[in-house]
Protein backbone atom coordinates (compact mmCIF):
# COMPACT_ATOMS: atom_id res chain seq x y z
CA UNK A 1 0.00 0.00 0.00
CA UNK A 2 1.38 3.38 -1.20
CA UNK A 3 0.38 6.73 1.10
CA UNK A 4 1.50 9.97 1.47
CA UNK A 5 3.29 11.06 4.54
CA UNK A 6 4.08 14.55 6.14
CA UNK A 7 7.65 14.41 5.75
CA UNK A 8 7.17 14.68 1.92
CA UNK A 9 7.36 11.86 -0.71
CA UNK A 10 5.74 9.05 -1.46
CA UNK A 11 6.07 6.00 1.29
CA UNK A 12 5.55 2.27 0.49
CA UNK A 13 4.37 -0.30 3.16
CA UNK A 14 7.17 -2.82 1.97
CA UNK A 15 10.09 -0.43 2.03
CA UNK A 16 12.60 -2.88 0.72
CA UNK A 17 10.21 -4.68 -1.59
CA UNK A 18 10.18 -4.61 -5.46
CA UNK A 19 8.28 -6.55 -8.50
CA UNK A 20 11.61 -8.85 -8.61
CA UNK A 21 11.38 -9.81 -4.74
CA UNK A 22 7.81 -9.85 -4.83
CA UNK A 23 8.11 -13.07 -7.35
CA UNK A 24 10.75 -14.64 -5.65
CA UNK A 25 9.08 -14.47 -2.05
CA UNK A 26 6.01 -15.89 -3.95
CA UNK A 27 7.89 -19.13 -5.56
CA UNK A 28 9.61 -19.42 -2.12
CA UNK A 29 6.57 -19.66 -0.32
CA UNK A 30 4.88 -21.74 -3.10
CA UNK A 31 7.84 -23.96 -2.44
CA UNK A 32 8.35 -24.34 1.16
CA UNK A 33 5.28 -26.64 1.73
CA UNK A 34 5.55 -28.62 -1.20
CA UNK A 35 9.31 -29.54 0.30
CA UNK A 36 7.54 -30.23 3.53
CA UNK A 37 5.56 -32.52 1.42
CA UNK A 38 7.46 -34.52 -0.42
CA UNK A 39 10.34 -34.19 2.89
CA UNK A 40 8.13 -35.49 5.27
CA UNK A 41 5.62 -37.52 3.85
CA UNK A 42 6.59 -39.18 0.11
CA UNK A 43 9.77 -39.57 -0.17
CA UNK A 44 11.11 -42.75 0.61
CA UNK A 45 12.74 -43.88 3.77
CA UNK A 46 16.24 -45.16 3.34
CA UNK A 47 17.29 -48.28 4.39
CA UNK A 48 19.92 -48.17 7.03
CA UNK A 49 19.09 -45.09 8.27
CA UNK A 50 14.77 -45.16 8.61
CA UNK A 51 13.00 -41.92 8.45
CA UNK A 52 16.10 -39.81 9.92
CA UNK A 53 16.86 -39.55 6.38
CA UNK A 54 13.92 -36.75 5.78
CA UNK A 55 16.54 -34.41 7.68
CA UNK A 56 18.99 -34.58 4.88
CA UNK A 57 16.41 -32.21 3.08
CA UNK A 58 17.00 -29.34 5.59
CA UNK A 59 20.60 -30.32 6.55
CA UNK A 60 21.81 -30.01 3.18
CA UNK A 61 20.05 -26.99 1.77
CA UNK A 62 21.51 -25.20 5.12
CA UNK A 63 24.66 -26.53 4.31
CA UNK A 64 24.74 -25.28 0.61
CA UNK A 65 23.45 -21.98 1.79
CA UNK A 66 26.17 -21.62 4.17
CA UNK A 67 29.07 -21.99 1.77
CA UNK A 68 26.93 -19.88 -1.37
CA UNK A 69 26.95 -16.98 1.39
CA UNK A 70 29.79 -17.15 2.21
CA UNK A 71 31.22 -17.25 -1.09
CA UNK A 72 29.34 -14.61 -1.55
CA UNK A 73 31.10 -12.53 0.91
CA UNK A 74 34.11 -13.17 -0.33
CA UNK A 75 33.57 -11.89 -4.06
CA UNK A 76 31.92 -9.08 -2.48
CA UNK A 77 34.97 -9.05 -0.49
CA UNK A 78 37.25 -9.17 -3.23
CA UNK A 79 35.95 -6.64 -5.71
CA UNK A 80 35.34 -4.18 -3.05
CA UNK A 81 39.35 -4.28 -1.83
CA UNK A 82 39.69 -4.30 -5.77
CA UNK A 83 40.11 0.13 -6.72
CA UNK A 84 38.29 -0.32 -10.29
CA UNK A 85 35.35 -2.38 -8.47
CA UNK A 86 35.24 -0.06 -4.92
CA UNK A 87 31.74 0.32 -3.62
CA UNK A 88 30.04 0.88 -0.93
CA UNK A 89 27.68 -1.61 -2.71
CA UNK A 90 29.55 -4.55 -2.52
CA UNK A 91 30.28 -4.11 1.01
CA UNK A 92 26.58 -4.46 2.23
CA UNK A 93 26.27 -7.00 -0.42
CA UNK A 94 28.79 -8.89 2.02
CA UNK A 95 27.92 -8.34 5.24
CA UNK A 96 24.00 -9.08 4.51
CA UNK A 97 24.78 -12.33 2.77
CA UNK A 98 27.56 -13.21 5.89
CA UNK A 99 24.55 -12.65 8.32
CA UNK A 100 22.23 -15.37 6.50
CA UNK A 101 25.50 -17.55 5.87
CA UNK A 102 25.83 -17.24 9.68
CA UNK A 103 21.68 -18.30 10.22
CA UNK A 104 22.35 -21.01 8.01
CA UNK A 105 25.67 -22.67 9.16
CA UNK A 106 24.12 -22.52 12.51
CA UNK A 107 21.08 -24.61 11.41
CA UNK A 108 23.32 -27.06 9.34
CA UNK A 109 25.35 -27.58 12.37
CA UNK A 110 21.79 -27.87 14.38
CA UNK A 111 20.02 -30.45 11.93
CA UNK A 112 23.41 -31.82 12.01
CA UNK A 113 23.56 -32.81 15.45
CA UNK A 114 19.56 -33.98 15.53
CA UNK A 115 20.94 -36.34 12.70
CA UNK A 116 23.94 -37.18 14.31
CA UNK A 117 21.79 -38.47 17.69
CA UNK A 118 20.34 -41.68 15.69
CA UNK A 119 23.22 -42.26 13.26
CA UNK A 120 26.04 -41.91 15.27
CA UNK A 121 24.52 -42.14 18.92
CA UNK A 122 25.78 -39.04 20.06
CA UNK A 123 24.94 -35.11 18.94
CA UNK A 124 27.99 -33.64 18.46
CA UNK A 125 32.12 -35.52 18.28
CA UNK A 126 34.79 -33.68 17.31
CA UNK A 127 34.75 -34.80 13.87
CA UNK A 128 37.05 -33.27 11.39
CA UNK A 129 33.49 -32.42 9.58
CA UNK A 130 31.88 -30.99 12.15
CA UNK A 131 34.89 -29.28 13.97
CA UNK A 132 35.69 -27.04 10.93
CA UNK A 133 32.07 -25.89 10.32
CA UNK A 134 32.02 -25.03 14.38
CA UNK A 135 34.85 -22.87 13.15
CA UNK A 136 33.53 -21.42 10.65
CA UNK A 137 30.20 -19.98 12.61
CA UNK A 138 32.62 -18.64 15.00
CA UNK A 139 34.61 -16.64 12.06
CA UNK A 140 32.57 -15.63 10.55
CA UNK A 141 30.51 -14.16 13.98
CA UNK A 142 33.96 -12.50 14.24
CA UNK A 143 33.11 -10.84 10.99
CA UNK A 144 30.12 -9.43 11.94
CA UNK A 145 31.40 -8.00 15.18
CA UNK A 146 33.94 -6.36 13.03
CA UNK A 147 31.00 -4.88 10.86
CA UNK A 148 29.49 -3.38 13.85
CA UNK A 149 33.35 -1.44 15.40
CA UNK A 150 32.54 1.79 15.10
CA UNK A 151 33.91 3.37 11.97
CA UNK A 152 33.74 5.41 8.90
CA UNK A 153 31.98 3.33 6.27
CA UNK A 154 34.74 3.05 4.22
CA UNK A 155 36.90 2.09 6.76
CA UNK A 156 34.51 -0.46 8.17
CA UNK A 157 33.99 -1.64 4.58
CA UNK A 158 37.96 -2.24 4.44
CA UNK A 159 38.45 -4.10 7.41
CA UNK A 160 34.90 -6.56 6.92
CA UNK A 161 36.53 -7.19 3.15
CA UNK A 162 39.92 -8.58 4.79
CA UNK A 163 38.29 -10.26 7.33
CA UNK A 164 35.73 -11.58 4.96
CA UNK A 165 38.26 -13.07 3.04
CA UNK A 166 40.83 -14.48 5.83
CA UNK A 167 37.17 -16.22 7.23
CA UNK A 168 36.45 -18.14 3.38
CA UNK A 169 39.50 -20.05 3.57
CA UNK A 170 37.90 -22.20 6.14
CA UNK A 171 35.24 -23.02 3.49
CA UNK A 172 37.12 -25.34 1.24
CA UNK A 173 38.87 -27.11 4.42
CA UNK A 174 35.17 -27.73 5.62
CA UNK A 175 34.39 -29.04 2.35
CA UNK A 176 37.12 -31.29 1.85
CA UNK A 177 37.77 -32.09 5.36
CA UNK A 178 35.95 -35.87 4.97
CA UNK A 179 38.86 -36.15 1.91
CA UNK A 180 41.53 -35.26 3.92
CA UNK A 181 40.78 -36.51 7.63
CA UNK A 182 39.27 -39.68 8.84
CA UNK A 183 35.78 -38.48 9.48
CA UNK A 184 32.28 -40.02 10.90
CA UNK A 185 30.61 -37.64 8.75
CA UNK A 186 30.10 -39.64 5.23
CA UNK A 187 31.39 -38.54 1.96
CA UNK A 188 29.81 -36.13 -0.66
CA UNK A 189 26.56 -37.83 -1.56
CA UNK A 190 25.72 -35.76 -4.45
CA UNK A 191 28.36 -33.22 -5.20
CA UNK A 192 30.99 -35.67 -5.75
CA UNK A 193 33.86 -35.74 -8.16
CA UNK A 194 32.41 -38.26 -10.18
CA UNK A 195 28.68 -36.81 -11.06
CA UNK A 196 27.54 -39.61 -9.72
CA UNK A 197 24.81 -39.02 -7.36
CA UNK A 198 24.63 -41.70 -4.17
CA UNK A 199 21.00 -41.27 -4.17
CA UNK A 200 17.27 -42.34 -5.21
CA UNK A 201 16.05 -41.16 -7.67
CA UNK A 202 12.56 -39.82 -5.39
CA UNK A 203 15.56 -38.50 -2.58
CA UNK A 204 17.39 -36.89 -5.64
CA UNK A 205 14.17 -34.96 -6.90
CA UNK A 206 13.13 -33.57 -3.57
CA UNK A 207 16.51 -32.70 -2.36
CA UNK A 208 16.67 -30.74 -5.65
CA UNK A 209 13.50 -29.32 -5.16
CA UNK A 210 14.72 -28.05 -1.70
CA UNK A 211 17.92 -26.62 -2.81
CA UNK A 212 15.94 -24.68 -4.66
CA UNK A 213 13.57 -23.15 -2.42
CA UNK A 214 16.22 -22.55 0.25
CA UNK A 215 18.36 -20.81 -2.80
CA UNK A 216 14.94 -18.70 -3.28
CA UNK A 217 14.99 -17.92 0.01
CA UNK A 218 18.51 -16.97 0.29
CA UNK A 219 18.34 -14.68 -2.58
CA UNK A 220 14.85 -13.15 -1.26
CA UNK A 221 16.55 -12.58 2.26
CA UNK A 222 20.29 -11.13 0.83
CA UNK A 223 18.06 -8.63 -1.31
CA UNK A 224 15.94 -7.11 1.53
CA UNK A 225 18.76 -7.06 3.95
CA UNK A 226 21.22 -5.36 1.41
CA UNK A 227 18.44 -2.93 0.92
CA UNK A 228 17.78 -2.28 4.81
CA UNK A 229 21.35 -2.25 5.20
CA UNK A 230 21.49 0.97 2.52
CA UNK A 231 18.62 2.48 4.77
CA UNK A 232 20.65 2.20 7.64
CA UNK A 233 23.42 3.63 6.19
CA UNK A 234 21.07 6.61 5.30
CA UNK A 235 20.08 7.33 8.53
CA UNK A 236 23.39 7.09 9.85
CA UNK A 237 24.49 9.96 7.14
CA UNK A 238 21.39 11.90 8.00
CA UNK A 239 21.93 12.25 12.02
CA UNK A 240 25.63 12.94 11.45
CA UNK A 241 24.46 16.04 9.01
CA UNK A 242 22.19 16.97 11.72
CA UNK A 243 24.30 16.66 14.47
CA UNK A 244 26.96 18.95 12.40
CA UNK A 245 24.02 21.23 11.64
CA UNK A 246 23.82 21.77 15.16
CA UNK A 247 27.23 22.35 16.23
CA UNK A 248 27.67 24.99 13.83
CA UNK A 249 24.76 26.40 14.89
CA UNK A 250 25.56 25.92 18.42
CA UNK A 251 28.99 27.99 17.19
CA UNK A 252 27.85 30.73 15.50
CA UNK A 253 24.51 32.06 17.07
CA UNK A 254 22.26 33.77 14.91
CA UNK A 255 21.54 36.02 17.70
CA UNK A 256 24.22 38.52 18.57
CA UNK A 257 24.87 38.82 22.35
CA UNK A 258 23.29 42.18 24.15
CA UNK A 259 25.36 45.45 23.61
CA UNK A 260 26.49 45.58 27.07
CA UNK A 261 28.11 42.34 27.44
CA UNK A 262 30.30 43.46 24.76
CA UNK A 263 31.52 46.62 25.83
CA UNK A 264 34.69 46.60 28.53
CA UNK B 1 7.73 -42.22 11.27
CA UNK B 2 10.70 -43.99 13.23
CA UNK B 3 13.31 -40.99 14.14
CA UNK B 4 10.32 -38.75 14.59
CA UNK B 5 12.08 -36.91 17.88
CA UNK B 6 14.82 -36.04 15.48
CA UNK B 7 13.38 -35.62 11.92
CA UNK B 8 10.45 -33.08 13.42
CA UNK B 9 12.57 -31.08 15.45
CA UNK B 10 14.93 -30.42 12.66
CA UNK B 11 12.03 -28.98 10.32
CA UNK B 12 10.74 -26.28 13.08
CA UNK B 13 14.02 -25.49 13.85
CA UNK B 14 14.63 -24.71 9.84
CA UNK B 15 11.55 -23.32 9.32
CA UNK B 16 11.06 -21.70 12.59
CA UNK B 17 14.52 -19.68 12.38
CA UNK B 18 13.92 -19.02 8.92
CA UNK B 19 10.47 -17.42 9.68
CA UNK B 20 11.66 -15.29 12.95
CA UNK B 21 14.55 -13.77 10.54
CA UNK B 22 12.02 -13.15 8.10
CA UNK B 23 9.93 -11.11 10.41
CA UNK B 24 12.10 -9.34 12.03
CA UNK B 25 14.28 -8.38 8.76
CA UNK B 26 10.39 -7.27 7.60
CA UNK B 27 9.53 -5.37 10.17
CA UNK B 28 13.09 -3.42 10.58
CA UNK B 29 12.82 -2.53 6.88
CA UNK B 30 9.66 -0.96 7.07
CA UNK B 31 10.49 0.92 10.15
CA UNK B 32 13.92 1.89 8.59
CA UNK B 33 11.90 2.47 4.98
CA UNK B 34 9.22 4.95 6.61
CA UNK B 35 12.34 7.70 7.27
CA UNK B 36 13.25 7.66 3.35
CA UNK B 37 11.03 8.69 0.29
CA UNK B 38 10.72 6.12 -2.44
CA UNK B 39 11.99 8.44 -4.77
CA UNK B 40 15.34 8.26 -2.80
CA UNK B 41 15.51 4.88 -2.70
CA UNK B 42 18.21 3.18 -5.56
CA UNK B 43 15.36 0.37 -5.92
CA UNK B 44 12.41 1.79 -6.69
Amino acid sequence: MVKAVETGGTHNDNATGTRATRVIGVLALVGVPLVLLLGLVTSPEDVEMGDSVRIMYVHVPSAWLAYLAFGVTAVCSALYLWPRTRSLTLDRFAGASAEIGVLFTGLALATGMLWGRPTWGVFWTWDARLTSTALLFLLFLGYLAIRRLPALPEQRAKRAAIAGLIAFIDVPIVHLSVEWWRSLHQDATVARRDLDAQLDGAMLFTLFLSLTVFTLIYVWLLLHRQRQLWLEDHAGALSLDQAIAARHAEASPAVPPPAEVLQP
Amino acid sequence: MNYAEYVIPAYIVVFGSVAAFTAVLVARGRRLGRGVPDEDKPWT
